[in-house]
């Protein structure tokens, strides 16, 4: 073999490999998920295959015991509002910073630049009393509101869009007699479909993984995101990982085809939201 | 400004009725002038009360000794601060990142070289790439279980090496070393995903005549790498550095989900967390976040010092 044939092959081989490391842990959850108790105590390998591909007992059970079903349900709510709110609160804010001169303008900007700065995780101690203070705690309105609130990255992917739509259509607008309302509402927030859908699936995303801010805020059983509420798989269930698995799949499968349908959209996505 | 141009603008047909066009532009100034404010109004708002107020009230709570709950609390200066550094258990948590950040060295070669092997023609590429990056869009507590299991005892992990021949009986969470690492690795597994899709994006933006210049030349895949690609990915590699450091001092989720933080493995946001909101140290848990935001800081502002960054055009 000739030496690009050789390096061709090591390549795929790398390629393969680690596909193989990426893909393993996950297919060996998923088997385990259509595993019986019995066979959970009986088969000491975890490779082996599951004697019924269609076993989903351990499903029932994750949706049963586990309230998996309350737990998409919030999980839901949390991101129609929060999403819904980071869209019109960004497409605001990006609307406003590009198409006005204004005083303390500069200043506006930098306080938005210096956010992205500061790690969430680092400020919760004190977030926490001041959703504390607003009655927010132990409430699905808690997250919603930091959701919203601490979303910089989002107003970014609107301003480079906002910056893209050629003033003179807003021109042209107002000498049609339109206020600047009307011009955000009729011009401007049609034309920003693509960069809709890029945050709605970015903060969608970020949204449903979420444990942190959940876990910190909302420890109400029934308050249960898909996160917090598998979390709580660990107690009751010890050490029965056949339902654990199922639990761990329910969670994956949505995000497995939400990125089938939407790869390209969710590759520029988290590209845009990174390097902002 | 806008006075001086409606000036200009007005002078010459405004001779004869000056009063009513000085006033209409007034009203309509002030008008624009409140507009940007009203759509401005609600971002603000949040932005101060959950970014900028937190971090205000953090400071202040970082020199007292209050605990969360109590109307009381007492200024205690730098206490908490010399505390944090003279307390070695305290400290211990710094040395967790350093596996961290050996791991995030590994993930980045590692998602540079995948990017730069996918540049090129390769059967299955997308394949390939979203096999890579689908772990990045996974939920935290999932990718928990998955790896509690893959190193459980006899687990993915063991059953895999005996597979492979290796007969192992060692309980990979067991210790301290083993456990971090372990973690560590869990944290590549997740997160070379992104650094690999961005690093995609930036060679792929390189034009492609260089290349065929290049291999024109008679450039090998090496010089191609080294003086096209590298070059090309510089802005993107310099972000992912600072990406991973400030990660690896944050470090939550998983070793939280995986092991709570036990045998040696917590890190200074399990620490920060546990202070504040199980022994209720609100004081000190903000000294040591207040630590953390500074590092951080630091670190972002080295790397804009050492790696200018001509892409920052806000307004």
């Amino acid at each position: 073999m000739s030496r690009r044939g050789i390096a061709r092959a090591l390549t795929y081989l790398s390629l393969v490999v680690a596909s193989v490391v990426v893909l393993l842990p996950l297919v060996v959850v998923l088997l385990t998920s259509l595993k019986s108790s019995e066979e959970m105590a009986n088969d000491s390998s975890a490779l082996q295959l599951p004697e019924s591909l269609l076993h989903f007992e351990n499903y029932v059970t994750a949706f049963q015991d586990g309230e998996m079903l309350a737990a998409f349900g919030n999980t839901a709510f949390i991101l129609l509002f929060s999403v819904t709110g980071t869209v019109i609160i960004g497409s605001m804010a990006a609307y406003a910073i590009d198409r006005f001169t204004f005083r303390f303008k500069k200043l506006v900007v930098a306080l938005f630049l210096v956010a992205t700065l500061v790690p969430g995780v680092t400020t919760q101690v004190a977030t926490f009393q001041i959703v504390d203070s607003f009655g927010l705690f132990d409430t699905r309105w808690a997250p919603i509101a930091l959701y919203m609130g601490t979303d910089i990255v989002s107003i970014y992917i609107f301003l480079q869009f906002v910056r893209s739509i050629p003033v003179s259509l807003d021109e042209s607008a107002r000498l049609d007699g339109a206020g600047a309302f009307t011009i955000y509402r009729k011009i401007i927030f049609p034309l920003l479909k693509p960069a809709i859908a890029t945050v709605v699936i970015v903060k969608g995303i970020t949204v449903y993984n979420d444990f942190y801010i959940p876990f910190l805020y909302m420890p109400s059983e029934d308050l249960g995101v898909i996160s917090t509420s598998l979390f709580r798989f660990k107690g009751p269930f010890g050490a029965h990982w056949e339902n654990i698995s199922a639990g761990a799949v329910l969670v994956i499968l949505p995000t497995l085809i939400v990125f089938l349908f939407l790869q390209r959209y969710i590759y520029n996505g988290f590209t845009r939201g990174a390097t902002k | 400004m806008t006075d001086t141009t409606t000036e200009k603008v007005a002078r010459p047909h405004s001779a004869a009725p000056p009063v009513r066009k000085t006033q209409a532009p007034r009203q309509v100034r002030l008008r624009r002038g409140l507009t940007p404010w009203l759509f401005l109004a609600a971002p603000l708002i949040l932005l101060i009360t959950f970014t900028y107020a937190p971090v205000a009230n953090m400071v202040a709570y970082s020199f007292t000794d209050w605990d969360g709950v109590s109307p009381e609390l007492s200024y205690t200066g730098a206490e908490n601060y010399a505390e944090i550094f003279t307390r070695a258990e305290l400290f211990q948590v710094f040395f967790v990142s350093g596996y961290y950040l050996a791991a995030s060295v590994v993930q980045i070669a590692a998602a540079l070289y995948f990017a730069t092997i996918l540049s090129f023609n390769v059967r299955f590429r997308n394949f390939f790439k979203g096999v890579l990056f689908f772990p990045y869009l996974i939920n935290g507590v999932a990718i928990g279980f998955v790896f509690l299991y893959f190193f459980q005892d006899g687990g993915t992990l063991d059953s895999v090496l005996r597979l492979l021949g290796v007969e192992s009986d060692r309980a990979w969470l067991g210790t301290s070393t083993s456990a971090n690492v372990s973690l560590a690795g869990v944290s590549v597994w997740r997160y070379m995903g992104l650094n690999f899709v961005l690093f995609l994006g930036a060679i792929q933006s390189i034009p492609g005549e260089l290349y065929e210049a290049a291999e024109l030349d008679g450039a090998s895949r090496w010089h191609q790498f080294r003086y096209i690609i590298a070059p090309g990915i510089r802005p993107v590699l310099s972000l992912s550095v600072i990406l991973s450091i400030s990660g690896s001092l944050s470090v939550f989720e998983i070793p939280y989900i995986m092991t709570g933080g036990a045998t040696g493995t917590e890190t200074f946001v399990i620490q920060t967390v546990k202070l504040a909101f199980q022994f209720n140290k609100t004081g000190l848990a903000s000294a040591a976040a207040v630590v953390l935001l500074l590092i951080i800081l630091a670190v972002t502002w080295v790397q804009r010092r050492l790696v200018p960054d001509d892409k920052v055009d806000l307004v």
